[in-house]
């Protein structure tokens, strides 16, 4: 089927040497990694070296890898499993985060936390001075994602690790309690080598289905000594923090996913850069009054997210839809809760420019074919839902 | 639920009709206004909230029927296939008379759609209220305002 996919940011799909290093565990090697005899014994060597290698990966203890069902899964139980040993307190998140920590947040201000969001610039950048200023001495947790999924901004995340490691030895210095950090990295580990012992976070999310590994995968990093409490219970597996048969062939997956992020990671970000220019200076071309959302340069080489005055983004991506190109909107009119993007109205962006936003993020398959069978749907799409419009313009 | 979301073999959010009508929009308006004579405007929405729709009516004085309407608007697939269902509604059979056109409703809108998932039922409602407002500004102005080529 002929398509041209460029909803990258939203899920990838899985490479194919994910697919076989996966295989010999569905039928052959399918036992529970908690058995004594020995299939139950291979698929315990099997997750425990697919742990290894993604501690060899990301610079980390083995110990301090938590396999969960995915992003989502991790931002919840990094958030509220720390807030679980913590009777009350003050927690900090940006106002551009995922929902999965974004409605954690909400949920333990629900439940009596403090809650600080702090806006990002107009650029989409957080200054790491606004979560300095935002920390008071009950604050515990702090969380700022590393890139945004929907505007591919990079956060300062090493600046305000380090500006968090300084405020800590101050804090402990006054016999203070240490400030917690997560950061959200589901959408920063292609495109961002993260590396556990330079940058100072406590904890940080990875989601397999974003780097095409398995959906139903994922990891949170807890480095050691970070107090968490489970969200639910059962048996011992993963430290106790997160009980359940493991499902190893997802985490063998994710292990080779990881394992293949690295060795391409270069290459792709400089393929994809090209691209990225390429397809801006023709967006600007073919429609002068577009608008990019989000820093020009401080953003992933993926995605590119703009506005499209006068034509709502629904109604452009399912036309798009029916060219055979899939690209995602900030549009309120395709969201459940029928409000524009958090994320784009945190920047300051009018509710008409988020209705009529459009993001692309590209993928290792994407070529510059690709980009141009685009730039044609889309101009055909526009003309016709421009003619429809009763915006003439607004800005 | 009547209106719920359509689980069709395609996978398709909106029904056949919603599909044909946001794909083939009938009786919009090419450019900023009607070339034709028209005697009553409205509009209903706003950019912020996502839709916005204008309508242009010319109602025949003696037989009080629609007999021209033409709109154009801006929000999502079912707000434009909405919109242009009800031009249709009011143009079939020699227009509708504007006693009746004051009538529609959002639900009559629906039943003519098929299906809609829930959450876009407030599109339709857009449709409704233009139309009532290009009526009202049709009753309010039709002996001085006759623009239009």
């Amino acid at each position: 089927m002929f398509n041209i996919y460029l909803d990258f940011a939203s899920t990838t799909s899985v490479d194919p040497q994910v697919v076989k290093a996966m295989a010999p565990y569905w039928t052959d090697i399918f036992g529970n990694p908690s058995n004594l005899y020995e299939i139950g014994r291979q698929a315990f060597s099997a997750l425990e070296k697919s742990r290894d290698s993604i501690a060899k990966n990301l610079n980390c203890l083995s110990e301090e890898i938590i396999f969960t069902s995915g992003g989502t899964e991790s931002c919840n139980l990094a958030l509220q499993g720390l807030a679980r040993n913590f009777p009350q307190g003050h927690i900090i998140i940006s106002a551009i985060e995922h929902h999965a920590v974004l409605n954690s947040a909400n949920y333990l201000k629900r439940q009596g936390f403090d809650l600080t969001i702090v806006k990002p610039e107009k650029n989409g950048i957080i200054d790491p001075q606004k979560i300095k200023d935002a920390i008071c001495d009950k604050t515990f947790l702090i969380s700022v994602m590393w890139v945004n999924n929907e505007i591919g901004t990079i956060q300062p995340i090493k600046k305000i690790s380090r500006m968090l490691e300084r405020i800590n030895q101050q804090r402990i210095a006054r016999a203070q309690k240490k400030i917690y950090f997560h950061t959200d990295a589901c959408q920063a580990g292609l495109y961002i080598k993260i590396d556990f012992k330079k940058i100072t976070a406590d904890l940080l999310s990875l989601n397999g289905s974003k780097i095409y590994g398995p959906k139903g995968a994922g990891i949170l990093f807890v480095r050691q000594k970070t107090p968490l409490a489970p969200l639910f219970f059962g048996g011992d597996q993963e430290l106790g923090l997160r009980p359940g048969t493991q499902p190893v062939a997802l985490y063998v997956g994710l292990a080779k996913a990881i394992e293949l992020v690295e060795n391409l990671r270069e290459k792709e970000n400089k393929r994809l850069a090209k691209l990225q220019n390429y397809l801006m200076k023709k967006l600007r071309q073919k429609f002068p009054n577009i608008i990019l959302n989000g820093d020009e340069k401080k953003r992933i080489a993926a995605n590119v997210n703009i506005s499209v005055p006068a034509v709502e983004g629904e109604a452009l991506s399912l036309m798009l839809d029916e060219e055979a190109v899939m690209v995602a909107t900030g549009s309120a009119c395709a969201s459940s809760d029928l409000k524009p993007s958090h994320v784009l109205t945190a920047l300051g962006i009018s509710d008409e420019l988020a209705h009529s936003s459009i993001r692309i993020t590209m993928g290792r398959s994407t070529t510059k074919k690709d980009l141009d069978y685009f730039l044609i749907s889309l101009e055909k799409v526009y003309k016709k839902l421009k003619q429809i419009s009763a915006i003439t313009e607004f800005l | 639920m009547k209106y719920d979301i359509v689980k069709n073999s395609q996978g398709w959010v909106y029904s056949e009709t919603v599909k044909k009508h946001f794909f083939h929009p009938k009786n919009f308006i090419r450019g900023d206004s009607p070339r034709w004579k028209f005697n009553g405007y409205g509009e209903s929405g706003s950019a912020a909230c996502g839709d916005v729709m204008r309508n242009w009516i010319f109602v025949d004085k003696r037989s009080q029927k629609i007999n021209r309407f033409g709109w154009k608007t801006y929000g999502c697939a079912s707000a434009i296939a909405s919109t242009s269902i009800l031009s249709e509604m009011l143009l079939e059979n020699g227009g509708m008379k504007i006693n009746d056109a004051l009538k529609i409703t959002p639900t009559d809108i629906l039943d003519r759609l098929g299906d809609l998932p829930i959450k876009k039922v407030h599109c339709s409602v857009l449709g409704d209220r233009a139309l009532k407002n290009a009526i009202a500004d049709y009753f309010k102005f039709s002996s001085e305002k006759m623009v239009g080529k």
